[in-house]
């Protein structure tokens, strides 16, 4: 079986079987990552381009890597140094790209719709690398991957995902992810941070954090978006943190072995004490490298989709 | 059952059956072992899929023989492919796991059919990026012909003469057949 699709764009949009093509191609590349000479020349003569509109260091630093190990080269491209600044419409810097031989485009952009919009409009391969509030579906991806790694399987699998869910791309697209997977999701927060309607795809909502990790074998933490303070989420972070930040005391509430996980970067203090991202439950560390291989896995199957 | 079954050995023509598969890796195990005096230097990797199950019969025909373990590695040789640029499919990817290093050993690739030689060129380049072996040696159950590229394999189980467009396949109980070799004529698809 092969990916039969030009891009990525959501998590959403893909079928339970592509996802586990996605997991199990990304697990033959870990091997890579780990030999002396991490390269393989699977993607020689492929131009990646990064096409970053937000700052990110560890999803674009990914990106490069995974496409690097393949072979490919690879171009970073942000607005501050482009002619976005001058007024340039995403389309059109897109097609500029394209005219330079880009096979793909990982596309990061503050407007939810933006890789969809970008995809429709260029023959090159686009991977969203997180649009606004819509998805983050490479990093659900590395979350799958490392929960699937740890835990095996997925049928029953008790996931809390804990944090500002209303307004989290990570939290979204890993809905979606485990909801296929067949995953029981619990999604943890003050009340202006969870959306309305979340039931309808099938998730517990839970507003005591407590309660909510009783027996779970995953704690998804989410990074709380400290620039949003001020905009009457949440009284004061200090009260945030002692409602639904990740003690080692909450930890023991879960299933023994429960998985400690967060998207990065962590808030040491506010949404995780530091024991908790150092302690052995934590798989921030795994989340990360996994994220490479997961990469890898995705430029490789979506090179030959050409 | 029967009548779809008896179809698809009307075309064939059975080359090796079970016990002639066991005797020729028999004998490719004591060359291997004459050749690289003992089990020293030596290491078995398998090219997948069919590659890995005859590496592991031949490490245990090696411990049968000299009661040495031998290490034995897995190679997956999809990346490596001079292909990839061409096909409409990404081929799917396997792991390779090679639990050793590979420097100044007598690495001895393992497939089960040599053909144009395209798979043990990858398989080569594949190998070389883990390590710089002393030598590497190639051992095939058969050799059918038709390369297109200069190699030569080091043991051979049975030669074969083929026509390009006949196929060369080989059943091995590791995946729930009987052992033997079969060549099937006029195919159309895929040669192997």
């Amino acid at each position: 079986m092969s990916l039969k699709r030009k891009d990525l764009v959501s998590i959403a949009s893909l079928t339970l079987d592509e996802i586990t093509l996605i997991l199990d191609t990304a697990d033959s590349f870990k091997e890579v990552s780990g030999r002396e000479i991490k390269k393989v020349p699977a993607l020689r003569g492929k131009t990646v381009v990064n096409l970053f509109f937000e700052p990110s260091t560890r999803t674009r630093t990914s990106f490069e890597l995974a496409a690097k190990r393949l072979s490919a080269d690879v171009i970073n491209f942000s607005p501050s140094s482009s002619s976005v600044v001058k007024g340039e419409t995403l389309l059109d810097t897109a097609r500029n790209i394209e005219a330079m031989q880009a096979d793909i485009i990982v596309l990061r952009h503050p407007d939810a719709g933006a890789a969809e919009t970008l995809a429709n409009g260029v023959k090159s391969s686009v991977i969203n690398a997180g649009d606004g509030w819509h998805e983050h579906p490479t990093q659900a991806l590395l979350d799958l991957f490392t929960m699937r790694e740890k835990k095996l399987n997925f049928k029953g699998l008790r996931v809390a995902i804990v944090g500002d869910i209303a307004h989290s791309r990570v939290a979204r697209s890993n809905i979606f992810g485990l909801s296929k997977l067949g995953a029981e999701i619990r999604a943890v927060g003050p009340p202006t941070m969870i959306p309305a309607h979340l039931d309808r795809l099938g998730v517990r909502v839970y507003y005591d954090l407590d309660e909510a990790l009783r027996g779970v074998d995953v704690i998804m933490m989410l990074r709380l978006q400290l620039e949003r303070q001020g905009r009457a989420l949440f009284p004061s972070i200090r009260e945030y943190s002692r409602l639904y930040g990740l003690t080692a005391e909450r930890v023991k509430l879960a299933e023994a072995g429960a998985l400690v996980m967060h998207p990065g970067p962590v808030n040491r203090g506010v949404e995780m004490a530091p024991e908790v991202a150092d302690s052995f439950s934590s798989v921030i560390l795994d989340q990360v490298a996994n994220g490479v291989a997961v990469r890898m896995g995705l430029l490789y199957l979506l090179a030959g989709a050409n | 059952m029967i009548a779809p079954e008896k179809k698809a050995r009307d075309q064939e023509t059975l080359v090796m059956d079970a016990s002639e598969v066991a005797r020729a890796l028999t004998r490719i195990a004591h060359e291997i072992l004459e050749r690289n005096k003992g089990t020293q230097e030596i290491a078995l990797v398998g090219i997948r899929t069919g590659g890995v199950h005859l590496a592991h019969r031949l490490a245990r025909r090696i411990q049968e023989i000299e009661r040495a373990q031998v290490p034995i590695g897995e190679l997956d040789i999809t990346l490596y492919r001079d292909d990839l640029g061409i096909r409409k499919d990404q081929p799917v990817l396997r792991k390779t796991s090679i639990p050793f290093n590979v420097s100044d050993l007598n690495v001895i690739l393992v497939d089960d059919v040599l053909f144009t030689g395209r798979t043990i060129r990858a398989a080569m380049d594949g190998l070389i990026d883990l390590g710089r072996p002393a030598e590497i040696q190639l051992a095939v159950l058969v050799d059918r012909g038709h390369r297109q590229l200069p190699i030569k394999a080091t043991y051979i189980g049975k030669n074969i003469p083929t026509s390009r467009e006949e196929i060369v396949h080989v059943y091995l109980e590791e995946e729930g057949e009987e052992d033997r070799v079969v060549l099937l004529k006029n195919a159309s698809g895929g040669a192997r």
